[in-house]
């Protein structure tokens, strides 16, 4: 990909709040959602009126809420990015086998992750970029087993805009075919024997803009929307 | 029937050489820093224990508590889902220059090996890590269609944990969230050595509020207004004191 190319990404991108937003809008509700470490936390914040969905958090928590105001954290009631939290009413807590029941187990409705990469068939690479320095996993590679979809939020390029979703992944993976929908920064798009099935554009990109910052085929199979998102 | 002792310093006592030890807590949340902490006055004074085996979810943060033993040169080997904090400098240290091995654990299998380890279940089957570099060398099978992988069970020797409200005969309740790994741990330890934040009699736990029953715990310590590994690490706290970190 070339400068030009790049400046122009970086104006119509989404942000990763936008990101979020798009993702929140498909979590139905009732749905129970694990969320993971960073940028997938935003989708809490972006829930549609008149749903609600129940959150997840590995180290023991079902329906928390908003952190609390500074000063008042109880730091035994975090999340499992170590932030403090609050509870919602209906709240339970549970030890941490119970809470990976629920993970493998196929109770949870969605999970939704970052990614390095992603690739065609599901493939995700999430926790490791190689051998230097401290591998560390931590649930990543439960959560990908047993949620009913597992989602992706990610740029749809690297940094130095290389293509992070791929015909295979070339960093470790976190699962083999288990990513079901990936929301970008530019697209939303489905894992779909063992395909990338274009369902969302940003309308400022072309289809062919859009093929050439990924790095496997697009395919169109039924109709392709405009990915419209509010400012945020 | 009574399993009060009377300080940390001597429920941590009969910890030896080459121990396997289950620390409890997710990063500070749970964690028995005092127990910890302990230990590391028992090692400073005697030289002993060392080439700890420690099985924590996390690998410390700061200087105090499970940072704190692996930075005065206690723990050979850890068995963890993340070593990262937000200040994981002892660990990465000590990891990056060859002085500390790590066994890299996914958060719920590691979970799943040490329930396995208290409920005498050698080794189960999860769908987590296969096809991943965590999965290498370890047998895989098919159930219904998909692949999953073997794993084994994780006992210790000592288990070191913080409950909220212990009874004296070892029922324990928790704060909040600071469960997580710890009625896990209270199972898998040939002896699991408690700190509560309050000790009551018998009868002082109502029975539906258990959430570990006393057969798991050996021994309970009251230590009340437990510190918090992230309060010590917002007001800089180094343990054991007066050392530079």
């Amino acid at each position: 990909m070339n400068a030009i190319k790049s400046a122009n990404y970086e104006d119509i991108k989404l942000s990763n709040a936008q990101i979020a937003w798009r993702a929140a809008q498909d979590i139905a509700d009732g749905a129970y959602v694990n969320l993971g470490i960073g940028f997938p936390e935003m989708v809490a914040r972006y829930q549609p009126p008149g749903r609600e969905a129940i959150f997840h958090t590995e180290n023991g928590i079902l329906d928390f809420g908003e952190a609390p105001p500074a000063g008042e954290e109880d730091w035994d009631l975090i999340n499992a990015g170590k932030k403090a939290v609050t509870l919602n009413p209906g709240a339970a807590f549970f030890h941490h086998a119970d809470s990976f029941a629920m993970v493998r187990g196929g109770h949870l409705d969605v999970a939704i992750l970052g990614a390095y990469q992603v690739a065609q068939n599901g493939d995700l690479a999430n926790w490791s970029v190689g051998a230097k320095g401290v591998p560390a996993v931590g649930g990543a590679m439960d959560l990908v087993h047993g949620a009913k979809r597992v989602a992706v939020l990610t740029e749809h390029i690297t940094r130095k805009g290389e293509p992070k979703l791929l015909e295979r992944c070339t960093l470790p993976l976190t699962g083999v075919g288990c990513v079901t929908r990936i929301y970008t920064s530019l697209a939303v798009i489905d894992i779909e024997n063992a395909r990338f099935v274009l369902r969302e554009k940003l309308p400022a990109i072309s289809l062919e803009g859009l093929q050439s910052l990924t790095g496997a085929e697009l395919v169109i199979d039924g109709l392709v929307t405009d990915l419209n998102v509010p400012e945020l | 029937m009574d399993k009060t002792i009377a300080s940390p310093a001597e429920a941590v006592a009969g910890i030896a050489d080459r121990a396997v030890v289950m620390i409890g807590g997710f990063g500070g949340s749970g964690a028995p820093i005092e127990l910890i902490h302990a230990l590391i006055d028992r090692y400073v004074k005697t030289g002993s224990p060392k080439n700890l085996t420690v099985v924590n979810n996390n690998a410390g943060n700061g200087h105090v508590g499970l940072a704190a033993l692996i930075e005065v040169g206690m723990v050979r080997k850890l068995i963890c889902s993340f070593p990262r904090s937000a200040d994981p400098r002892v660990f990465t240290e000590k990891y990056l220059a060859g002085e500390i091995e790590l066994e890299l654990v996914p958060q719920g299998t590691l979970a799943e090996r040490i329930r396995a380890g208290g409920a005498g279940i050698p080794a189960f089957y999860t769908p987590t890590s296969y096809g991943t570099e965590l999965a290498e060398g370890k047998p895989v099978a098919e159930f219904e269609g998909r692949p999953y992988v073997r794993e084994r069970w994780l006992k210790a020797d000592f288990a070191l944990v913080k409950a909220h409200v212990a009874d004296t005969h070892g029922n324990l309740t928790y704060n909040k969230a600071a469960r997580n790994f710890n009625p896990l741990m209270c199972m898998a330890a040939r002896t699991t050595i408690v700190q509560a934040s309050r000790i009551v009699p018998p009868g002082g736990i109502d029975p539906e509020h258990v959430v570990t029953p006393g057969i798991f715990v050996s021994q309970v310590v009251e230590v009340p207004d437990p510190a918090q590994e992230e309060e010590l690490n917002r007001a800089g706290a180094v343990y054991p004191e007066g050392t530079s970190p």
